[in-house]
């Protein structure tokens, strides 16, 4: 299954920018469906950015983040070729994770 | 790396701590929620404070405290989001040492919206789009050097996110 998570890391001028994309439906549990049922709350709940084995960015998500969520953070060092490994999980338990490589 | 956000968290749940034995002497050991409060200094999820209906609890239940208002937090959001389902914000601040950057709309549902935590290297900078139910504040929390921040700007929502 192709991944959920979609980045893009730049490293440039000691700084890596790392942008992320992330198909989910964040579900908040106030919405009904078409008869009248609230579609269950479904959200990421945590979403961790590690790079040289040590995190250097975590995201605690509630429902009001919108679906298919995207984030954008920057970090000092990383460097081209880098490996940046991503993951999250949401309030259901189900993960994802990914490794991108740093351009 | 980890020697200052555990001295911060240390020096946070110290406060909780002090915080949760005033409310237990004030009020007799009622409802202070210490299990949860510490969840968050221990770099767990912070369930309840995302449950909680009323912003300025959530952010208490997050953080131990409130915040003061800071002109060196820059919060961008729009003046108008014609569709509350996709808001886009950001923070960035010019505050040394920072922790945590979090998103509270106090007009949701449940107003803690995201929470980042920030260890040392990671520049104090966040860009996200958020849900929101109708016109409300954003109010962007930034805590550094131990401290908590806060600014807030209103967007208009001509159609909400959240309802149904």
């Amino acid at each position: 299954m192709a991944s959920s998570i979609r980045v893009r890391a730049i490293a440039n001028g000691g700084i890596t920018e790392v942008q992320t994309l992330i198909q989910h439906p964040m579900d908040s549990g106030f919405i009904k469906d078409e008869n009248g049922q609230f579609i269950p709350a479904h959200f990421i709940q945590e979403l961790t950015f590690e790079h040289d084995g040590r995190k250097v960015f975590v995201a605690d998500w509630g429902t009001a983040v919108a679906k298919d969520p995207y984030v954008k953070f920057s970090f000092k060092g990383g460097n081209k070729g880098d490996d940046l490994k991503v993951g999250w999980i949401d309030n259901q338990g189900t993960t994802d994770t990914t490794t991108v490589k740093i351009q | 790396m980890s020697n200052l956000r555990e001295s911060l968290s240390v020096t946070r749940r110290l406060i909780l701590e002090g915080a949760a034995s005033i409310a237990l002497v004030g009020l007799g050991a009622i409802s202070f929620p210490i299990p949860t409060a510490l969840a968050a200094a221990n770099d767990r999820y912070p369930e309840a404070a995302f449950k909680q209906k009323d912003f300025n609890e959530a952010i208490k239940l997050l953080y131990g405290r409130i915040a003061e208002q800071a002109d060196k937090i820059k919060l961008d959001a729009p003046e108008i989001a014609e569709n509350g389902a996709v808001v886009p914000v950001s923070v960035t601040t010019t505050l040394d040492d920072v922790t945590s950057i979090s998103f509270v709309v106090p007009e949701n549902p449940n107003p803690l919206a995201a929470y980042y935590r920030l260890p040392p290297g990671t520049m104090p900078s966040v860009a996200n789009r958020l849900k929101m139910a109708k016109t409300s504040n954003v109010i962007a929390i930034v805590e550094a050097g131990g401290k908590l921040y806060s600014t807030s700007r209103e967007v208009k929502v001509t159609i909400g996110g959240c309802g149904g």
